[in-house]
């Protein structure tokens, strides 16, 4: 692994704002598939924006299944598109997909890019299994296949025991995090799963891939989501409070867990710098963080690496439920990828919290007077990192 | 050397055809001098292309592990384990000879190559001697 060279990303600090919003079918959606989840999201969200589907001249989506996604996205939405992003880096693409937009709509290429995703992986008549060995074949893993981990659970238990190992981390502080989404997620009427949740429920669930049990892991579930991205002097005119791109970056270590040069530290301690760097702010600033946890150990890793706390310290900091409701950070206020919504690739709902937060559509949940928002995406195994800053108008 | 210079087949398929036969491979730059697995047609740390085969000791240390549950119905739980060779590269495996859930993190243990009936190689490693776990915290 070569060290990065530090771009310079500045210039395009809050050049771009979104403006439109929209989740559909999330939990599940009989009925649906993957495209007609996507479409119903893009259609709510370009309509929350104060635009039509006319307006549309850019996208940026993909899926974990087809791997030319964006090409029947243009197809089924009538799109004629002059920037077209169809990269995919699993759950974090849809964060990735911001800062190459932003430089499209900076540079005139475009005026209004649609940002989608959709997946009806709960409800699919296509099993999992199916799913799984379709994978294994057309993006083999030669090196680790044959030990039959069982992925993506046993990689995150394989960063679980050695941060725990190195750093003295507990099932208890893993479980301080599910505990936590669950208790956000009683307050949004949107999340899948409410009921209430204790330490020891999660300590006393069934093991899946030791140290993480199954209440240590995210939800499976349909969901469709949507977000419309435009240079904010436009964003200005639309009918909702623009939230500003104040900082985008994307970076990537490896694919495979045993690639992976230190279980500990995550490809997000480079992409946090970057977007840091960018929006001139730092992890002290935020008001409402958004992280991607697919699995409790995610939060923990990733409240580091941003620079919530120092490296190894995380268990002790979610201690006392002190990013749950009330708590001294407020983290993934939905309930997040553990209660709320989780269709494969979770990343474009951390996107949509932020932005709900600083608009002060938050109900129930929402954080008093939030004006900046951290937004993290994660795909693979740990693999890709992309991480987002959006603030209010006053924060430009 | 082994047949991983020959000119035919690529880097995966030299390391393959040689653990069906038994043996067990890393690579090692010609450029930096680093082990490297998995193996590769370039050096990941500097570009060198150049790698040659070479036979590690085989002896290495445990560093993260996790318990894969099953159904007992199914065959039980199993480990699973990322393993540093003492050469300074790293590979998953699986550590047999003790229970899934008393590898331990730090824990020496030696490579051995395992045949399937159908000729398939596969690494595994087996506890290097009892009870050689490095104090918890050593990093
Ligand atoms: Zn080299």
């Amino acid at each position: 692994m070569r060290p990065a060279r530090t771009p310079d990303n500045r210039a395009l600090r809050g050049a771009c704002a979104i403006a439109g919003v929209a989740t559909f079918g999330c939990g599940e959606a009989h009925g649906h598939d993957d495209m007609s989840l996507l479409a119903q999201a893009a259609r709510l969200a370009v309509a929350d924006a104060g635009l039509t589907m006319d307006d549309i001249d850019g996208i940026a989506t993909c899926s974990a299944g087809a791997s030319m996604w964006v090409m029947p996205a243009i197809e089924h939405l009538g799109i004629n598109a002059n920037y077209i992003d169809g990269t995919m880096l699993g759950g974090s693409s849809f964060i990735a997909h911001l800062l190459p937009a932003m430089r499209a709509l900076a540079s005139g290429q475009c005026n209004a890019v649609l940002v989608c995703y959709g997946s009806a992986q709960r409800t699919s008549t296509l099993s999992r299994g199916a799913i799984g060995q379709a994978r294994r074949a057309l993006d083999p893993q030669p090196y680790e296949q044959p030990y039959e981990p069982f992925m993506p659970a046993s990689a995150y238990a394989l960063a679980a025991s050695r941060h725990m190992h190195q750093y003295g981390t507990t099932r208890r502080q893993l479980a301080e995090v599910a505990v936590a989404a669950r208790a956000w997620a009683q307050l949004n009427p949107e999340a899948f799963m409410r009921e209430p949740l204790s330490i020891d429920d999660v300590l006393n669930a069934r093991m899946v891939s030791d140290p993480l049990s199954v209440r240590d892991c995210c939800l499976v579930t349909d969901g469709g989501g949507a977000l419309v991205l435009v240079r904010s002097d436009r964003a200005k005119d639309l009918p909702h409070k623009p939230v500003h791109v104040l900082g985008a970056a994307t970076a990537c270590w490896n694919r495979q867990i045993s690639s992976m040069p230190d279980l500990t530290v995550t490809a997000a301690s480079q992409s946090g710098a970057q977007a840091y760097a960018m929006a001139g702010l730092a992890a002290k600033d935020m008001d409402v963080v958004a992280l991607y946890d697919a699995f409790t150990i995610n939060t923990l890793l990733f409240l580091e690496d941003l620079g919530f706390c120092a490296k190894g310290e995380a268990g002790p900091f979610v201690e006392g439920g002190a990013i749950a409701p009330g708590g001294r950070l407020a983290v993934n206020t939905n309930g997040g990828g553990l209660s709320c919504v989780h269709p494969g690739m979770y990343g474009i709902y951390t996107l949509i919290e932020g932005v709900r937060q600083l608009r002060g559509q938050g109900g129930e949940r929402q954080v008093a007077g939030a004006k900046l928002a951290l937004c993290h995406g994660n795909g693979g195994t740990l693999s890709s990192q992309a991480t987002a800053i959006l603030g209010t108008a006053e924060t430009l | 050397m082994s047949d991983a210079n020959e000119p035919t087949g690529n880097a995966h398929q030299a390391w393959q055809r040689a653990l069906d036969e038994g043996r067990f491979l890393i690579q090692r730059c010609g450029g930096c001098a680093q082990a490297v697995f998995q193996p590769r047609e370039l050096c990941p740390h500097c570009g060198h292309g150049r790698l040659a085969f070479e036979a590690p000791a085989g002896t290495g240390t445990v560093y993260a592990t996790t318990v894969v549950r099953r159904k007992p119905a199914e065959g039980g739980d199993y480990n699973v384990a990322l393993i540093d060779l003492d050469e300074g590269c790293r590979l998953m495996s699986r550590v047999e000879g003790v229970p899934p859930a008393e590898v331990r993190i730090g824990q020496r243990v030696a490579a051995r190559v395992q045949v399937s009936k159908d000729g398939k190689g596969l690494v595994l490693f087996d506890p290097l001697t009892a009870a050689t776990a490095t104090p918890a915290g050593a990093a």
